[in-house]
């Protein structure tokens, strides 16, 4: 009982990152209609970022900050001068160039910051509070879904509460409308991109202290599992990628805790192959239009 | 037997026998460059033919090598006991190694054929960014499958039998050319069917269902089943593959079937030109030799910058090659071959199906 319980709350607390990389993922596919396999890579030069900030001024907050800055920019760049240029009649193109500048960015990191782990302390005590004796979260795991739902809240603001997110949404529902109507669309995909790599990047500068360090491919396996989340929920849908981002961080913990580490991909895996193959647009997406 | 087929094959016999024979102007170490380049040349074949002629992109094809890999080192194992616990002594002569080589391209064409038949089968459901991601989760599973299953043993993996020099060899040839003649025939066998089923009908279904699925249904072509025969296919292409790998270097394991190794097929059938087998073997040559060649040059720098660079900068290099293929040029290497009618230019890139 102790165990399901100290398990449910460190999973949720690897959920809630989770469901943020899954949303950034969500939110760069609603801009694009384009699942972007390099946001590992994108999300993680930023945390090296962060990293070389906070040993330089020994702030976290300050290498915090600088990691969004930088996901953003990376975000537009990226979107800016390179993915402009690749066809978009045909989603292959795009996954293929985004495998090349995941090479790129990876093995570049690898050399400009030399291939071993860097240990990354967490700015609060990963010591779990006692609550009648049993260890439920840690100070850590409280700052990161703490950190998670006031992002997800102000993206959620964003998007249905502003002029701005009305935009962003009517240039990735209708394009064309939109830009008769006045709406600048390659501004808002740019835009959409910036918030996407902004968030994937804290997402991986919160998992970073709880995994074995920084390294160029920390983020790979968030990766894996926040795209099984984000297919899970329907790769549209927000509300889709928080719920399943939750539901597949308890499914690993549960997992890891009752089983063992090793296990939890493969149980990702199965999730996400019955997920497909039962329903392959997602539990909370709306339909598409059949083809035949 | 059509003419055609016949003309095929000739030239597929005689391009194995200009192989085997470019083994006696190489030393052993070029020779195991050739054997390894051979291995990775059939899975990256299958790998083409599948995103070239269907359009469906697999980041696995590295999990289906391993499972070739593994299919064939516990098959010859076994063999290998069973007849040397036959008579009490191991078996000698031709027996003693062709058995087990035999009956673990079996094994590794059942393990491979069948995790193929698998993932085909979803593939024929998911589009795009949905098989690739699916594909993906797979490579990163593979270390976990290793050390759950007891029978891969986890990470340090098993050892494939050694196939030692025939007696009647012996005398001519030293054991990386035997090894490297097996690898050409192994993937002679990968390939040759591939180049047949790429020109044949079955080609011509693949690229009607790419180009218009529903097109291709009102004429009777079924596009899940097209789908999943292409993925079983490159499946056994890619573990045929494992086979070779596995031969060559006599062990299987999950870390030489990581995520890196598996964009690296990918990276060889974009370079090479998705849908050409003849852009295949010169992409699956480039990713074999172009890391040495990177080690070669950056020996001679400070160790700590070498120490970086290493197995770092070829994958730079490789990035950008495949970005720059995919914007720029993407009919890729096998545009260069294109004045012969062997190597068809694929539609991929101007296909308007989203």
């Amino acid at each position: 009982m102790e165990r399901l319980v100290f398990l449910l709350s460190t999973g949720l607390a690897r959920g809630a990152v989770l469901a943020l990389f899954a949303l950034s993922l969500v939110i760069v596919y609603r801009a694009a209609r384009a699942v972007n396999f390099a946001q590992a890579a994108m999300a993680i030069v930023p945390v090296y970022v962060a990293f070389a900030v906070t040993s330089a001024s020994g702030s976290y907050w300050l290498g915090l900050a600088s990691a969004l800055v930088v996901g953003a920019l990376l975000g537009a760049v990226v979107e800016r001068w390179l993915l402009r240029l690749v066809p978009q009649d045909n989603p292959l193109p795009g996954i293929i160039v985004a495998i090349g500048l995941v090479m790129v960015l990876q093995a570049g990191l690898a050399i400009a910051f030399g291939p071993d782990h860097r240990p990354v302390h967490a700015p609060f005590s990963q010591r779990p509070f006692e609550i009648a004796g049993v260890g439920v979260l840690s100070p850590y795991d409280l700052f990161v879904l703490v950190v998670a739902a006031v992002v997800m809240g102000s993206l959620a603001i964003l998007f249905n509460r502003t002029s701005v997110g009305l935009q962003l949404r009517a240039a990735a529902f209708a394009p064309e409308t939109s830009r008769l109507l006045g709406v600048r669309v390659p501004r808002m995909v740019t835009l959409g991109w910036m918030l996407s790599i902004a968030t994937a990047a804290l997402a991986a500068l919160l998992l970073v202290p709880t995994g074995l360090g920084l390294d160029p491919h920390a983020a790979d396996v968030l990766f894996v599992n926040a795209f099984a989340a984000a297919v899970i929920g329907g790769l549209d849908s927000p509300v889709g990628a928080l719920v399943a981002g939750l539901v597949v961080g308890v499914l690993a913990s549960l997992v890891t805790g009752y089983a063992s580490a090793a296990t939890a991909p493969l149980a990702v895996l199965a999730l996400l192959t019955v997920v497909l193959l039962v329903r392959p647009h997602g539990l909370f997406a709306a339909r598409e239009a059949r083809t035949a | 037997m059509s003419t055609h087929l016949t003309r095929l094959l000739l030239r597929a016999g005689l391009l194995t026998l200009l192989a085997l024979g470019a083994t006696f102007l190489l030393d052993p170490y070029r020779n195991y460059q050739l054997a390894t380049s051979a291995g990775v040349f059939a899975a990256v074949a299958g790998l083409t033919l599948l995103v070239g002629l269907t359009g469906q992109l697999s980041l696995g094809h590295a999990v289906l090598m391993a499972a070739g890999g593994y299919g064939y080192a516990l098959t010859a194992t076994w063999v290998a006991g069973a007849l040397a616990g036959a008579d009490g002594e191991v078996a000698d002569g031709v027996v003693g190694w062709l058995l087990p080589l035999l009956a673990g391209v079996v094994g590794a064409l059942v393990a491979a054929g069948v995790l193929g038949l698998l993932l085909g089968l979803a593939a024929a459901r998911l589009r795009g960014p949905y098989l690739a991601g699916l594909t993906l989760a797979l490579v990163i599973a593979l270390p976990s499958a290793a050390s759950t299953i007891p029978a891969l043993s986890g990470a340090q993996g098993i050892s494939a039998p050694f196939v030692p020099v025939p007696d009647a060899l012996a005398a001519l040839i030293a054991v990386e050319q035997w090894h490297a003649w097996l690898a050409i025939l192994v993937t002679a066998c990968a390939v040759t069917p591939l180049v047949a089923l790429r020109s044949g009908r079955a080609g011509l279904r693949m690229r009607a269902v790419h180009d218009d699925e529903t097109a291709s249904r009102l004429a009777g072509v079924d596009p899940g089943r097209v789908k999943t025969g292409a993925f079983v296919i490159s499946s056994l292409a890619a573990g045929l593959g494992g086979v070779v790998l596995a031969i060559v270097t006599q062990q299987v394991s999950p870390g030489a079937y990581g995520l890196g190794f598996s964009l690296l097929l990918v990276v060889a059938a974009v370079v090479g030109g998705l849908g050409s087998l003849g852009g295949a073997a010169i992409g699956a040559v480039l990713v074999t030799v172009l890391p040495w060649v990177v080690d070669q040059a950056t020996a001679g720098l400070p160790a700590d910058l070498g120490h970086r660079l290493q197995g770092n900068l070829e994958i730079v290099l490789f990035g950008v090659v495949v970005i720059v293929v995919t914007v720029l040029w993407p009919g890729g290497l096998s545009r260069l071959l294109k004045t012969t009618t062997f190597f068809q230019n694929t539609k991929l890139f101007q296909n308007t199906e989203r």
